[in-house]
């Protein structure tokens, strides 16, 4: 199954990006292989607004199921709750440390944004 | 002709002077607030019979029918505002939206429509020689040029206009003054004061409107505005002085010319001076 | 740590005056100044520019005029007024160009660049309190919220590094896109009011506008001995709407004077003056509410 996090590098062993909407990319996580592709979010940097809706598109268009952040604003979880992506929360951490949560079922998953909407 | 008053700062006296000057006025006057976040001059005038209507900008309505998910309307929406994933599912954020009319050009199957989407409300009311209008930004919502332009499109344009500004010289500023003839810069000389004022000036000078000053309880502070409005060959047309009087007054919504009858000679001068004003070549 | 925001709805209430004194007497703790509009409190703090930076932020339409036809596609789109005739051609007014697109996309001739959009200036500077973060916006920029949350942003990341105790935010006016962008995720909303009709009815718009976000308020009337009676109501007011006073500050020259000099009033040294007790007494109750 395919899982997104949003991150600034293509290390597993880096921290993931703090924010969804801004974060500079999504890694696109494979879990039955452990092999993941690179989504581009750079264009988001610079959005004057509507980050997270754009963002959740970028999310929604590369097939993943669900995504692991620690915040969710209220655009970017409506596109993906209608997209049918479900979405956890892991307050930090790298990306494989999130990686081995979301295996074991150790991470909780959200029935709506935990965030306001901002712009940033 | 349309004379603005504005500042860079806020609580300097724009809507003070505003409601003095078209309580002055001699004839048929009209007085826009355009201050829609906070819309204040209606304190200071006994307003009845008002008539109250909403305001609305357009925004996207997709027909889920028509609407083949090809996501040309994402594309090339700058505000992120419609989101298309998947070639199955398309989204519109009516927060967002800027009401660009961008999506339904874009459209190739005509999928798109318009629908009006409440954004505040427009007041209007006529008291003795004055036409009243205000605009007021509904709570949550986040911008206030589209009702500033609703405002300007419901006055009339052959009477004299005194638009009461936002502060600042943003976006919502600059939506209110840009078709002025003239502004009257309201400030006050303390340091916060002649900042602002500087920003608003290159403003008004960048918009090429013919502007003067005005100097609000210009006996607290020091004399750095006067200075600076020297330096510059800038005009001052007002000078008001501070008064214990007149700020009690005002706290309980009486306007100036009421307990400063003096500055309705002042006032005068300055409308006399303007007449022929126009914009800077 | 702990992030302050001051507020105000109407304008001039005197939010800059009062975070300046919060400043000062907040011991370890990082300062932003939000209102980008018209920034004020490097006035008082006197920040030292340790680094620059543009803010860029969306796009702006420009025709070449070497290819337009004058067809006035652009024109008949706009809408917002922001396409202009000049002879048999036309131009972009850019302080009205809304950054949306549609002349670029229409034109037949594509004689319309779209560049980002150089939005103004942002600086993270050295003050004798503390770091500050500050901004300020180019003329006519949109001011949608996105460079308050870039300060806030930045400010935030300052004061957990350094571990401080308290971000302190001096707050944009009105009830728009930028205070919306500043109270979102705060710790404490502090809003600044004076005992007009004026300063009520805007009081009550920024509560409806808290509330609205589900976000408490702290309140404090300045000038309030200007109208006693409105202070009351606008206090009475508050608490109906679940909001804290903090207190009450009165009108005092010696604030003005003090800005002239370029300090806060509780830094003129006079510790009896009720003014400098009021903004005290005032402080040290925010951050007693606060734990």
């Amino acid at each position: 199954m395919k899982i997104a996090l949003p991150v600034t590098s293509d290390k597993v062993e880096d921290q993931m990006n703090r924010t969804f909407g801004r974060a500079p990319k999504f890694m696109i996580y494979e879990t039955q292989t452990d092999a993941f592709e690179m989504v581009d979010n750079a264009q988001n940097l610079n959005a004057a607004q509507g980050a997270g809706t754009q963002s959740a598109q970028n999310v929604a268009s590369s097939g993943a199921k669900a995504i692991i952040c620690k915040n969710c604003g209220p655009n970017a979880y409506q596109v993906l709750t209608a997209a049918g992506i479900e979405i956890y929360i892991a307050e930090s951490g790298t990306v494989k440390e999130n990686i081995e949560k979301f295996k074991k079922g150790e991470l909780k998953s959200s029935s709506s944004a935990n965030v306001e909407g901002h712009w940033l | 002709m349309k004379l603005a008053v504005a500042s860079g700062k806020g609580g300097t006296g724009k809507t003070t002077l505003s409601v003095a000057i078209a309580k002055t006025f001699d004839g048929p006057v009209q007085l826009l607030d355009c201050d829609v976040e906070e819309p204040n001059s209606h304190i200071f005038l006994k307003l009845e019979n008002k008539i109250i209507e909403k305001v609305n900008v357009p925004v996207p309505v997709i027909d889920l029918e028509k609407c083949t998910h090809c996501g040309k309307c994402a594309e090339i929406c700058e505000f992120n505002a419609i989101i298309s994933f998947g070639g199955t599912t398309t989204m519109v954020f009516p927060d967002l939206c800027h009401s660009c009319g961008g999506c339904e050009l874009v459209c190739p199957e005509g999928a798109i429509t318009e629908k009006p989407e409440e954004i505040g409300e427009l007041t209007k009311c006529n008291l003795g020689n004055i036409k009243f209008l205000e605009g007021k930004l509904k709570i949550g919502k986040a911008m206030s040029p589209p009702i500033i332009r609703a405002v300007k499109n419901a006055a009339e344009d052959e009477l004299f206009t005194v638009i009461d500004s936002p502060p600042g010289t943003s976006c919502p500023m600059i939506a209110a003054v840009h078709d002025a003839d003239y502004v009257l810069l309201v400030t006050e000389p303390t340091p916060f004061g002649l900042n602002d004022l500087i920003l608003a000036v290159e403003t008004v000078r960048d918009m090429k409107i013919s502007f003067s000053v005005a100097i609000n309880r210009f006996d607290v502070g020091d004399d750095r505005v006067e200075k600076y409005c020297e330096k510059e060959g800038i005009e001052i047309s007002l000078k008001i002085p501070d008064s214990r009087k007149v700020a009690v007054a005002y706290s309980k919504g009486i306007s100036l010319d009421e307990v400063m009858p003096e500055v309705k000679t002042d006032i005068r001068k300055f409308l006399k001076s303007i007449e022929s004003s126009g914009r800077q070549s | 740590m702990k992030e302050i925001v001051v507020i105000s709805g109407k304008g001039g209430t005197g939010k800059t005056s009062i975070t300046s004194c919060f400043a000062a007497l907040a011991k370890n703790s990082v300062f932003a100044d939000c209102d980008v509009d018209a920034a004020d409190l490097h006035l008082i703090l006197s920040p030292d520019i340790k680094e620059k930076n543009d803010f860029i932020s969306g796009h702006l339409a420009e025709i070449d005029e070497s290819k337009c036809t004058g067809c006035g596609k652009c024109f008949e789109l706009c809408r917002f007024d922001a396409v202009k005739k000049v002879g048999d051609k036309f131009e972009i007014e850019e302080s009205l160009c809304e950054g949306c697109g549609v002349c670029v996309h229409f034109c037949p001739e594509k004689a319309i660049d779209f560049p980002d959009r150089n939005c103004g200036k942002w600086f993270i500077s050295d003050t004798r309190h503390g770091p500050m973060v500050h901004a300020k916006l180019g003329i006519g920029a949109e001011n949608s919220g996105r460079l308050v949350s870039l300060v806030r942003k930045e400010a935030r990341e300052i004061a957990v590094k350094r571990n401080s105790e308290y971000l302190i935010v001096d707050g944009p006016p009105g009830i728009g896109c930028p205070v919306i962008a500043s109270l979102t995720g705060s710790d404490a909303v502090v809003a600044v009011t004076e005992p007009t009709i004026s300063g009520k009815h805007d009081f009550e718009r920024v509560a409806k506008l808290a509330a609205h976000f589900g976000i408490s308020l702290f309140v404090i009337v300045n000038k309030w001995d200007i109208n006693p009676e409105m202070t009351e109501e606008i206090e009475k007011v508050a608490k109906g709407g679940g909001a804290k006073v903090l207190g009450r500050i009165r009108y005092d020259k010696k604030v003005t004077e003090a800005q002239i000099s370029g300090i806060s009033v509780v830094e003129t040294g006079d510790l009896n003056s009720e003014i400098v007790k009021e903004m005290i007494s005032i402080w040290e109750n925010l951050t007693e509410k606060m734990r």
